[in-house]
This record gives structure tokens, C-alpha cells and sequence, in this order.
């Protein structure tokens, strides 16, 4: 075929069929079922003070983002349009790896989170929710008489 | 639309491992466009670079992160992107446009002038 104008980068590819035999022994699994390689990907992580989710969805209008806490449960929601078809109808795709599509994450929180501390940021791509979590819940220094 | 990115011509280095960044390629008439998701990635931490004939995408994710930060998740592991093309000799490397919106590379590489289709006369003798 048509390939060799762009051929693949074959060490790169060995790089990721590796790197995702590594992660697939190391993930735990999760009730709502594993999204790995789903779009758009997230990163979690928390602190002291609160839960900060971090989800790479580049090439989103950042008003078309949807983004829900209920009962604990954080959805993300939105949609990715395709690149504008070329115009030219002798436009050839060598390579389609890129989502396209409406898209959904749901990511349950920790109890202690405040429903009233969300704070989303979008830059660059990349999503970043910040969800505070309640006084009560962090961990205070108690005085010793 | 974001502005240019520059293009840089650098000496090749061996780097770290890297995620390799998901990619579209269509090719028209007059030449390839390039897509590239690189989400995270500001435009001062985004390199690229030609040598010989080979296309270099690099990208450093740039993440807010509080102190203290305990991860409990992650599915992107490795905070930077890399990916290699190699460019065939119709294409022109020293006219390659890039652009950076929302975390998507977009490369313009267009076709040589002589590589251009050309409408060849056909005459009856």
C-alpha cells in the first residue's frame, strides 16, 4: 500500500507495547470497570486537603465540557470533533489514531469530598478538577494535656 | 489559533522513554498534515526538530500539581511525548508550519514544488 510515505516509528511502537505490558500487572481493578486507553485518559490523586483529577483531553472546546459531581461520582462528558474533512477528495488518511466522538469518564471520589469545592481548570489540553475535601476529614494534630 | 511554533534544526539526542503520542496523517495534493495530541504540553516545553529527513515531536506535560500530592491513578505514567517521522524526498522540510491549540500539534509539511502534480499536456500527432 501507500504506507512507506510515513512509515511508523517500529522502536516506538516496541516502546509502548512494552511499557503497556507493564501497566496491565500493576492496576487495580476498579467497579466501574477499566478505562484504560479510553479517551479522555486521567490521572487521580489526592492529598491532605483535596482530590485533584487531572484528564488529557486535547483538541475539546472547552465549553463543550461537562463536568458533574453526584453523590461522589465525578463525570466527565463531551465531544471531540474530527479534524475538518479535507475539501479535496483525493485527501488520503495514512495514519487514524486520534479519538473522535463524544466521550465519558466516571471516576467516584473519596466520601469526604466537599460538593461545594469544585474548581475546573482547562489549558493546554488538559483538564484539571480540583475537588476540596471536608475539614472533618483531614487529619488535625490533637493536644496533649 | 495559537501562534507558530518554531522549528528548530538540533543535534540528535538519545532521550528518556516517552509516551508515543497518538497521530493523524492525511495527505492531499500539495501535501501532509499532521495531527498530533499532546495534551498538557505548553508551547515552551513543546520541540521540534529536522535532521536529515526525520521529523521529531517532543512534548513535556506541564502539571499543576498541589504539594503533597499522593497519586492514587494514572494512566498517563510518563509526563512527556515523543514521536519520529521520517519524511519522504517529495516533501518540503524547510516549509513545515506547526501550530499548537489546545493541546494538538498541527504540521503542515508541504510538497516540494517540483513534486507537485502537473497536468501533462497530451498531444495527438
Amino acid at each position: 500500500m501507500y504506507r512507506t510515505q510515513f512509515p511508523r516509528d517500529v522502536f516506538a511502537e516496541l516502546d509502548r507495547l512494552q511499557r503497556e505490558l507493564q501497566t496491565a500487572f500493576d492496576i487495580s481493578p476498579n467497579i466501574r470497570g477499566l478505562a484504560r486507553g479510553g479517551f479522555p485518559a486521567v490521572n487521580v490523586g489526592s492529598t491532605q486537603k483535596s482530590v485533584e483529577i487531572y484528564a488529557f483531553a486535547p483538541g475539546v472546546e472547552p465549553g463543550s465540557i461537562d463536568v458533574q459531581l453526584e453523590k461522589g461520582v465525578l463525570t466527565i462528558a463531551g465531544e471531540r470533533k474530527a479534524v475538518a474533512p479535507h475539501k479535496d477528495t483525493k485527501a488520503t488518511v495514512h495514519i487514524d489514531e486520534r479519538f473522535d466522538g463524544r466521550f465519558r469518564r466516571v471516576i467516584s471520589l473519596p466520601d469526604d469530598v466537599d460538593p461545594n469545592g469544585v474548581n475546573a481548570k482547562y489549558r493546554d489540553g488538559l483538564l484539571h478538577i480540583s475537588v476540596r475535601r471536608r475539614e472533618a476529614a483531614q487529619p488535625r494534630r490533637i493536644q496533649i494535656q | 489559533m495559537a501562534d507558530n511554533t518554531n522549528i528548530t534544526r538540533s543535534d540528535g539526542k538519545r532521550a528518556e522513554t516517552a509516551l508515543m503520542p497518538p497521530v493523524e496523517v492525511i495527505e492531499d495534493v500539495g501535501g501532509i498534515t499532521l495531527y498530533a495530541d499532546l495534551p498538557g504540553v505548553p508551547r515552551d516545553k513543546l520541540s521540534l526538530s529536522i535532521e536529515a529527513d526525520t521529523v521529531t515531536i517532543e512534548g513535556e506535560v506541564n502539571l499543576d500539581v498541589p504539594e503533597g500530592l499522593e497519586v492514587t491513578h494514572a494512566e498517563v505514567s510518563i509526563p512527556s511525548f515523543r514521536r519520529m517521522f521520517t519524511l519522504s524526498k517529495e516533501l518540503d522540510a524547510n516549509k513545515i508550519e506547526a501550530e499548537l491549540a489546545n493541546g494538538v500539534l498541527t504540521l503542515r509539511i508541504p510538497k516540494a514544488e517540483h513534486a507537485q502534480p502537473r497536468k501533462i499536456q497530451v498531444n495527438v500527432g
